[in-house]
């Protein structure tokens, strides 16, 4: 089973991180364990998953997208309707929880998009615990209703204005705020990145979206999809969807990354498909770098994929070949945005928005018996801003 | 006997570790100061190589890893510098730097130029010793000390893992933070450095928040060594003559050599 006792998936994962944190990432790594194994945890997750976040969410079978692109029915799963508007509410609920369970009352959490930040604001709203956010200057800038949103939830919001003033630099700053403040503070890492036990953990419980895809797409179709396809950042969504299908070799699965301006512009966020393997935000596992390893600028138009490193169960599955991950650019990401809202009247985040287009195009070449599933991770309310200035329209 | 090993054999001697971000403000600056260091009572030099991501560094190696990128400042460079310098300087020359410069680098490759260019030790804060094998391999081959941390949070599990892996000596993190110039000395530390001594038999240095020589001399009168990095940052940016920054040095001097000899509390 994988990852091993060390955190590994393969070569990828560890635990690379300062020695302070260590003996906390033990403790955490013991109290998820014991959680994990305790009928009563999981009782309460999917009882607060259905009153609080909405769940099942719904698996809809988008017809005139299907229509339009002439090919394979292709089918959405609509995690933007869970509550926050995203899937990161999976992933906050079940860490909150655990939190509670190990007493700690101080939260801290890194936001890039600032749907994993507004999901953990409004978890600890409802559990009553203590939050802090730290947001990349520029990322508040291009998801300043999603700021206001975490701050009406009484999370408190810190600017992180070193680095390229985005995800990564979060990150890098809520490390350190744990580094100060071990023993009463829970980091609540959004995505499948970062040191063991984040990535099986985040994983476990973002993949309620691949079981109840499973059981809805045989409820609908009486048989398993043959591509599932989700946007990559760090890859929680992906990760969340695919988990369920990794026996199911039938099951083709497809990880979109960003593309930005163009691979060959290095203006982009594409790791697996033009990066290489380093050490970054306590895990090994793809990374985009220069040649003397110093962690590279990133570019995405979606604040939510802009980032450097992916999980690393994504490398691992990359290299065993069991996924295939490719790369969309924010040209394209905005058709995809267009294409869903014109024939579904679904707004699509950004994030996803990736996904949409290159299932759009495959959809096209593939026959009406075929199924596509994809995970429409989020919505775009958050992104109405940059798309109206990307296409030059006036609202 | 390693050279960083022999620094501790001096009897009644406390080591004085500055730390500095090679290329900052300028690699002629480093070249400059670190001699200016050894002749100023220093032990051992901490030569930092600037990484992109710095998450166990504060405000002030923070600014100094960033402007020395904006520099060029590459492994190559630091390398080239570190060659340099032990042609000048008599006393050991260790990297501190994070992991992935190192891996990116390769670490055979990596190693090999290090002991080429005169470097005695490795210190990685984001290399704790279960992900530290493949590197421990390397520079043993190599005769490098590869430098563990221990910080309060370690248990004595830990502290028994770091005694029986670190090389040259072990680097005790003050208090529970980051890197950076501090008023108070984090009041566990007493403490903390008894309870590794009681398990290890490797020297025992102490840096992150060290700051005047006050400080400095109370660590000493419990630890090996005193490693002092964001205060030493900071002086360098105030004159271009190092003055201050080499006054402050021979302070910290003083104040280690005025403890009674072999004085342990």
């Amino acid at each position: 089973m994988l990852p091993n006792n060390r955190g590994y998936f393969g070569a990828y994962g560890g635990q690379f991180v300062p020695e302070t944190l260590m003996s906390v990432l033990d403790e955490l790594t013991s109290a998820y364990k014991e959680a994990k194994a305790d009928a009563s945890f999981w009782a309460e997750f999917d009882k607060l998953s259905r009153t609080y976040s909405g769940r099942p969410t719904p698996l809809y079978l988008a017809e005139r997208l299907s229509w339009h692109c002439g090919g394979a029915q292709i089918f959405l799963k609509r995690e933007d309707l869970a509550h926050t508007g995203a899937h990161k509410i999976n992933n906050a609920l079940g860490q909150g929880l655990l939190a509670q369970r190990m007493g700690k009352r101080r939260i801290i959490a890194e936001t890039g998009a600032g749907q994993h930040g507004v999901a953990t604001a409004a978890v600890c709203a409802m559990l009553g615990l203590d939050c802090i956010i730290y947001m990349g200057e520029e990322d508040m800038h291009r998801q300043s209703l999603n700021v206001f949103r975490m701050k009406l939830m009484g999370a408190e919001v810190r600017p992180v204005s070193g680095g390229s003033r985005t995800l990564k630099d979060a990150i890098n700053e809520a490390i350190r705020d744990w580094v100060t403040n071990p023993r009463d503070t829970y980091y609540l890492l959004g995505s499948v990145v970062g040191p063991y036990p984040y990535p099986p953990m985040v994983r476990d419980f973002q993949s309620i979206i691949g079981k109840e895809t499973k059981e809805q797409i045989m409820a609908i179709c009486n048989r398993l999809p043959d591509y599932i396809i989700a946007c990559v950042g760090g890859g929680s969504n992906a990760i969340g969807i695919f988990y369920p299908f990794l026996n199911d070799n039938d099951v083709r699965l497809i990880g979109v990354e960003a593309a930005g301006r163009g691979l060959n512009t290095g203006e982009h966020a594409a790791p697996l498909v033009a990066g290489r393997v380093g050490v970054l935000h306590g895990a090994k596992s793809y990374v985009l770098q220069d040649s003397s390893g110093q962690i590279r600028e990133t570019h995405s138009i979606s604040a939510g994929l802009d980032y450097p490193g992916v999980g690393p169960e994504h490398s691992y599955l990359k290299d065993t070949g069991r996924a295939n991950y490719v790369a969309v650019s924010d040209k394209e990401a905005l058709n995809g945005f267009q294409l869903l809202c014109s024939t579904e009247g679904i707004a699509p985040a950004l994030e996803p928005a990736h996904a949409i287009f290159y299932a759009a195009e495959i959809a096209g070449s593939l026959d009406k018996e075929q199924i596509i599933v994809v995970n429409l991770s989020g919505r775009g309310d958050k992104d109405m801003d940059i798309v109206v200035e990307a296409l030059g329209v006036k609202p | 006997m390693s050279r960083i090993a022999s620094v501790f054999k001096q009897p009644a001697h406390k080591a004085l570790i500055p730390y500095i971000t090679v290329g900052y403000p300028s690699v002629g600056a480093t070249l400059r100061v670190v001699p200016l260091l050894a002749s100023s009572g220093c032990d051992i030099i901490e030569l930092g190589i600037p990484f992109s991501d710095p998450l166990a560094d504060g405000a002030t190696i923070q600014k100094a890893s960033f402007y020395a990128l904006q520099n060029e400042v590459t492994p190559k460079l630091c390398l080239k510098v570190a060659r340099q310098l032990s042609q000048k300087v008599d006393i050991p020359l260790v990297f501190m730097t994070y992991f992935n410069p190192v891996f990116s680098y390769g670490l055979n490759e990596f190693c090999n130029a290090c002991t080429k260019s005169g470097i005695d030790g490795l210190i990685i804060p984001d290399l704790p010793p279960e992900e530290g094998s493949g590197l421990e391999a390397v520079t043993q081959k190599q005769s490098l000390d590869l430098i563990y941390l221990l910080a309060p949070t370690s248990t004595e599990e830990r502290v028994r893992l770091v005694a029986e892996k670190s090389g040259g000596f072990i680097y005790l993190v003050s208090l529970t933070g980051v890197t950076g110039a501090r008023d108070k000395l984090s009041s566990g530390l007493g403490a903390f450095v008894a309870r590794v001594r009681k398990v290890a038999p490797q020297p025992l240095c102490v840096g992150f928040g060290i700051s005047t020589s006050e400080q400095a001399k109370w660590v000493a009168q419990r630890a090996d060594g005193v490693i002092v990095g964001s205060r030493i940052i900071q002086l360098m940016e105030a004159d271009d003559t190092f003055t201050a920054v080499g006054n402050f040095a021979k302070e910290l001097r003083c104040a280690l050599d005025e403890l009674p000899n072999g004085e342990k509390l």
